[in-house]
């Protein structure tokens, strides 16, 4: 259980965490989420006691860290931004003054060390020196020497930083499984990143956090209904005589794309959603239509995250989704559109049609 | 601490570190005893060491420059206040890591007068007293070259400035036979030397209030002691100089006085800059 309260931390006069409190329970992969500057590192060097605050406290399972350093760090495995590596050095070496430092007994450190190592995956590098290593292996043994005398809880500042997207998909599934035997913090500034490794997030922009809930509280959190999105190639009148004759819309928006495809937003009920769906593509083929693409619009983290991020504008659920696939055989559909609009085009009875 | 001590003697063991220091300094004792025992005949062995002090000015600063330097440019710093170890233990193990690596040579060279005594009068006990104030004088600088090694992230930095402060240390008495000895140049000396510890505080504190607080205070003080008794400047400065010389006690060990207060002042030096490398390493966490 990780207690953050009222804390705040001034750099000279500018507030680099503005009273951000919050509460983690144990066994938990928490993400903090935010652009960079916004205060993510400065707070958890705070929880690792690597910076004092001007304000607040955080206890770890009971310990102050300000009042009870020493035990408080005893919980706790940190990897700064930059893993704090001596280069000289063999992982193995590394690895063996930390445990000493983490005072595990001098019979199991050994033991000890062949564990993190292989939970790592780093004992074929285990005797060159850090400095000639990748950025992948630096980083694993980074995460390494969080793990020594497993530690409650594991706290990693942007691990996938700077990393190959291999690399970065190998540290994600590392993480992903200390989180079954740890309580793991780690901060990113990707949103799918923390979408896809973490249970909760926590938003934090300018020192402030904006919001802390599971990622799928925080997508129903700003999406209580749900919206269908369509790519046809009926015409506007055509659909919206379809789409009259269906219940449970509230809401349609027309838009072109690029291709000359029409392209609509059909708001409702998540209920309705399923039901709305396969009357749609019943309809379209009964005037003989095709649907090219038909998908349940979720707001994603990233939405939210702009919108979080920048309070300053107010409106929603802006970034509209890429729509590619369609791109490149719809030429064709739109020219011949535009030449007979009326032309019958044989369309499947199935629910979707992809070409 | 142990931990740290351990590690710091590796870093130094498997980097060059120790090895040219106790390469250096042993030159340097071998050159002097050639000089002073072999050439010049004399039975001191205590010679060879005063006359091999000097080889500080350029060895220490090699032993101590990268010691918190280093961890700084790293950023190792961080794991080391993320591990659960205090300040002074993570400080208190550098410092005896580097004491240690600083202490092989002269345990080699501790030999040295055990092989002059074969061939003339040698008198043990001054020789390995003055092999004693030796390796204080040696832990003094030390002390003093971790502490300027922890308010840089620069290594040539570090080395820099330790550098100047081993020659003013060693130069000092030197010096002080010629600063003024006049009751008004000790005041001028003196104040100005308050003005830079206000200068000092206010770069290691960011507190502009205590910084001029304190350089006002005892430039006040300083000037009305002056005013009220200006006999008491006379010859002030250049004694003031002479009793913080820390060359000037080992030479005490040379000349065969084993003195108790000077190991008190050798310890209360390595304490009170130990005490001043805490503090700059606490005042990162706290900036």
């Amino acid at each position: 259980m990780i207690e953050v309260k009222n804390l705040t931390k001034y750099y000279g006069s500018h507030k680099a965490v503005d009273n951000i409190s919050f509460s983690i329970k144990d066994g938990t992969v928490c993400g903090f989420l935010g652009p960079n500057g916004a205060g993510k590192s400065t707070t958890m060097n705070i929880m690792t006691g690597c910076l004092s605050a001007t304000e607040g406290s955080v206890t770890i399972s009971g310990f102050d860290i300000f009042d009870h350093p020493i035990e408080a760090k005893r919980m706790i495995g940190y990897l700064p931004e930059q893993p704090p590596l001596y280069y000289e050095e063999t992982p193995r070496e590394y690895l063996r003054f930390v445990a000493e430092a983490k005072k595990i007994p001098g019979g199991k450190i050994w033991d000890e060390i062949e564990r993190v190592m292989k939970e790592t995956q780093i004992t074929e590098v285990a005797d060159r020196l850090i400095k000639n290593l990748s950025k992948g292996y630096k980083q694993r043994v980074g995460i390494a020497q969080t793990l020594l005398g497993s530690p409650k809880v594991i706290i990693l500042d942007e691990p996938t930083v700077g990393l190959d997207p291999i690399q970065v998909v190998e540290i994600r599934d590392l993480i992903k499984s200390l989180g079954r035997k740890h309580t793991v913090i780690l901060s990113s500034h990707i949103l799918s990143e923390v979408q896809n490794m973490c249970d909760e997030i926590l938003i934090i922009s300018k020192g402030k956090l904006i919001a802390y809930d599971t990622a799928e509280n925080l997508e129903k959190m700003f999406l209580p209904r749900s919206a269908i999105e369509m790519l046809t190639d009926a015409g506007k009148e055509e659909a919206e005589a379809v789409l009259a004759a269906i219940e449970g819309i509230d809401e349609v928006k027309y838009s072109r794309e690029e291709n000359g495809l029409l392209k609509i937003r059909i708001e409702t009920v998540p209920d309705k959603v399923p039901d709305i769906m396969r009357v749609l593509s019943l309809r379209f083929a009964e005037v003989k239509r095709a649907v090219l693409k038909m998908d349940i619009a979720k707001a994603n983290l990233e939405e939210i995250f702009i919108e979080l991020t920048n309070s300053d504008e107010p409106d929603k659920n802006t970034a509209g989704s890429p729509e590619g696939p369609a791109g490149v055989i719809s030429q064709e559909v739109l020219e011949e559109k535009a030449e007979e609009p009326e032309k019958e085009k044989p369309a499947s009875d199935g629910e979707e049609e992809k070409e | 601490m142990t931990a740290v001590f351990k590690h710091e003697l590796r870093l130094m063991f498997t980097g060059l570190t120790a090895y040219v220091y106790g390469a250096f300094t042993l030159i340097f004792i071998a050159v002097y005893m050639m000089y002073y025992n072999l050439t010049a005949g004399y039975a001191n062995f205590e010679f060879a060491l005063a006359g091999a002090s000097f080889a500080f000015i350029i060895t220490i600063p090699i032993l101590t420059m990268r010691i918190i330097a280093e961890e700084k440019k790293q950023k190792t710093d961080q794991l080391l206040y993320s591990l659960p170890i205090s300040t002074v233990q993570i400080v208190v193990g550098k410092f005896f890591a580097v004491v240690l690596a600083a202490v092989v040579p002269v345990l080699i060279a501790a030999a040295y007068p055990l092989v002059l005594s074969n061939y003339g009068n040698l008198y043990l006990p001054t020789s390995y007293g003055a092999m004693f104030g030796y390796v204080m004088t040696a832990a003094a600088l030390i002390a003093m070259g971790i502490f300027i090694s922890s308010i840089t992230e620069s290594q040539p930095m570090a080395a820099g400035i330790c550098f100047a402060v081993m020659v003013v240390n060693y130069y000092m008495v030197t010096l002080a036979e010629y600063a003024t000895s006049s009751a008004y140049g000790s005041l001028v000396a003196l104040v100005v030397i308050e003005v830079i510890i206000a200068f000092l505080i206010r770069h290691m504190t960011r507190n502009d209030i205590l910084a001029e607080g304190f350089g006002f205070a005892a430039a006040a003080v300083t000037i009305g002691l002056y005013f009220y008794h200006s006999e008491w400047f006379e010859g002030l400065f250049p004694e003031i100089l002479k009793n913080l010389s820390v060359y000037e006690r080992f030479y005490e060990f040379v000349d065969g006085i084993f003195d108790y207060t000077h190991v008190i002042y050798f310890i209360s030096v390595i304490v009170f800059f130990l005490f001043l490398t805490v503090q700059s390493l606490e005042k990162r966490r706290y900036n």
